[in-house]
């Protein structure tokens, strides 16, 4: 003893810089936590400043939101564009599910390889485009020339457009999404249909589409967030500036995310009752999409097949 | 039986399956047309809108049209030259803030992150909870810290980009992780066995592996930050401003913006102009993803 006295190395220069690098990086991976952190922070603070104003109940339970009328004739019951928003995702839902797994089927069992490698790339590309173009072609063309050309009698503002845009926004994500997971089936799977005498279309439907029901499950909830917060198409095509708890399709309805990007354009008075009613609909935002994103993670995780 | 009478046999007998009943071939029929009457919906409601937008915009796309400022009066006159600057900075100060960030807290999750501690699992969920929050809540988020509050810088350049670049940065984590985990551990352990440090394998050998994954998924998402609309409009950039900004502190406006607010006039020429502005940020677009098709078929590894 006393000549070696460990066979582990002591740190030495080169040791130093390793573990500062990784101080460093650990240090922007924090930043992430951080970035949450300051979202909730913020939602937090404003929302329990304005439930000072407003009792919980009211904003709730409330069925009427007119908060950016006079003081004397402000309510703020939340539902109206919790409904508008829910309301508008369901019809671009109704567009874009059935749509989207058809399009998802056909590439992932149908297709031949080439057109495949053809169309999933636009797919993609088209997933990208900016939701602005979506909310110009809906108001130029798609409500004056296809809903009214069909002889829908619509207002300018209606969640029938707005629905259907919607859809066609969130196809490409639902469809490219669901096609991944349908591809990830092992081939065995079919093989083994097939031997058993299965047609094509049982074995999309009733072996692929099963065993990939966890994917194609979190495919849908990723559309349905994205309609959950999207913006200018609701602003430009369905929002009328009063929330509508009706089911007429051609009327106008308000979104939350729609609110709150129509309410906040960088002039209201930092503390006003206008600027706590950006933040609680913010968070009451941010919670549902919280809600279905947790979903989709459980889903995933309990349904997911594992194979090999 | 001649070889030939048995292959002629066993032609006519193609299966040993029995032959699908009249009803199965309906329904394979008509399930085959649904799959093609929604592709060719799907492809119809999406070619429209491209179309649309380019018969209504090419006549005004002009270089007056990108050299000009935004008129309020005379359409005619109006241009897009703040909006496009204001985009190309914003996406400047982007990649600046979220390049550096990105990358390092991907190799942080995927090199030295030990998955049983509970802070490096919150890191990841996290993570994932941020790319599913909606853009409208960065904007608030960019209001109440970074335009207000505690940075307090007004709605200006740098504030719309900080609140861009955090939008976006779960996104280059994603790509960015999955092309680091692409790379092989073989190459790895070859490295480290040859006897360089971690930060020596990943600098020289991780990092050049994955650099054609980690660029594309940067560029996918910098186009990302240069469409939306919401998180400015939030935090309230100009509307039809007839000045470019002149410093990181200037008022801004981008091509979005600018966008929505010429879809919005009720004066028809002006949302022709939306038209021709929608054109403009798309060939920017095309052009950020042809770059990152180029880069992943020049640099892609295959192992």
């Amino acid at each position: 003893m006393g000549v070696r006295t460990s066979l582990v190395r002591t740190p030495t220069a080169r040791s130093r810089g390793e573990a500062a690098i990784r101080a460093a990086l650990f240090l922007a991976a924090i930043l992430s936590v951080v970035t949450t952190i300051l979202i909730v922070f913020s939602l937090v603070r404003e929302t329990i400043s304005f439930f000072g104003d407003v009792p919980i109940a009211d904003y709730l339970f409330g069925t009427k939101w007119t908060p950016l009328l006079a003081a004397d004739q402000q309510s703020f019951g939340v539902i109206p564009i919790v409904y508008g928003t829910l309301y508008l995702t369901g019809i671009g839902l109704l567009v874009a599910v059935p749509l989207g797994l058809l399009c998802a089927i056909y590439l992932a069992e149908y297709a031949r390889p080439r057109v495949r490698r053809v169309i999933k790339p636009i797919l993609e590309t088209l997933a990208g485009v900016p939701t602005i173009v979506f909310a110009y072609f809906a108001l130029t063309f798609f409500t004056p020339e296809v809903v009214r050309g069909l002889g829908i009698q619509v207002n300018q503002f209606n969640a029938l457009s707005a629905g259907i845009i919607l859809g066609l926004l969130v196809l490409p994500t639902i469809a490219s999404v669901a096609e991944d997971a349908m591809s990830a089936v092992p081939e065995s799977l079919r093989e083994g249909a097939f031997g058993l005498g299965a047609s094509k279309l049982q074995v999309s439907l009733r072996i692929v589409f099963p065993a990939a029901l966890s994917g194609i499950v979190a495919a849908l909830i990723l559309g349905a967030s994205r309609a959950v917060g999207e913006t200018v198409v609701i602003i430009l095509i369905a929002g009328g500036q009063t929330a509508n708890l009706g089911i007429d399709p051609r009327e106008s309805y308000q979104s939350m995310a729609a609110f709150i990007a129509a309410t906040s354009r960088g002039d209201i008075p930092t503390g006003s009752i206008k600027y706590e009613t950006i933040f609680v609909v913010g968070f009451t935002l941010f919670a549902i999409t919280l809600l279905l994103n947790a979903m989709s993670i459980r889903l995933v995780r309990r349904y997911r097949q594992v194979y090999e | 039986m001649t070889g030939a009478q048995i292959a002629a046999s066993a032609r006519a007998q193609r299966s040993v399956l029995p032959e699908a009943s009249g009803r199965d071939r309906f329904y394979s029929t008509l399930f085959r047309l649904a799959m093609y009457g929604a592709l060719g919906l799907a492809f119809l409601g999406l070619g429209a809108i491209l179309y649309d937008v380019a018969v209504s915009g090419a006549p005004r796309l002009s270089v007056d049209f990108l050299t000009k400022f935004p008129s309020r009066i005379i359409p005619a006159n109006s241009g897009v030259q703040s909006a496009l600057l204001g985009t190309l900075y914003l996406m400047l100060i982007c990649a600046v803030l979220v390049v550096p960030l990105g990358i390092a807290t991907a190799i942080y999750l995927e090199e030295y992150a030990d998955r049983d501690r509970w802070y490096n699992r919150l890191v990841e969920v996290n993570i994932q909870n941020l790319a599913a929050v909606p853009s409208v809540v960065y904007g608030i988020l960019g209001l109440a810290f970074v335009v207000r509050g505690p940075i307090g810088l007004g709605n200006v350049l740098l504030a719309g980009g900080i609140t861009l670049s955090l939008l976006v940065l779960p996104v280059v984590i994603i790509v960015a992780r999955e092309a680091i985990r692409a790379v092989p551990p073989s190459i790895r352990e070859g490295s480290l066995a040859l006897g360089a440090t971690q930060w020596q394998t990943i600098w020289k050998q991780v990092l050049p592996g994955s650099i054609a994954g980690i660029a594309t998924g940067i560029i996918l998402a910098l186009s990302r930050a240069i469409g939306e609309t919401a998180p400015l409009l939030v935090i309230g950039a100009a509307a039809s401003p007839r000045f470019n900004p002149d410093g990181l502190l200037a008022d801004f406006t981008a091509l979005p913006i600018q966008i929505f607010v010429w879809t919005q006039d009720p004066n028809r020429e002006f949302v022709e102009l939306a038209a021709a502005a929608i054109l403009v940020l798309m060939i920017v677009l095309l052009l950020m993803n042809s770059v990152a098709i180029v880069l992943r078929n020049r640099y892609e590894q295959k192992w």
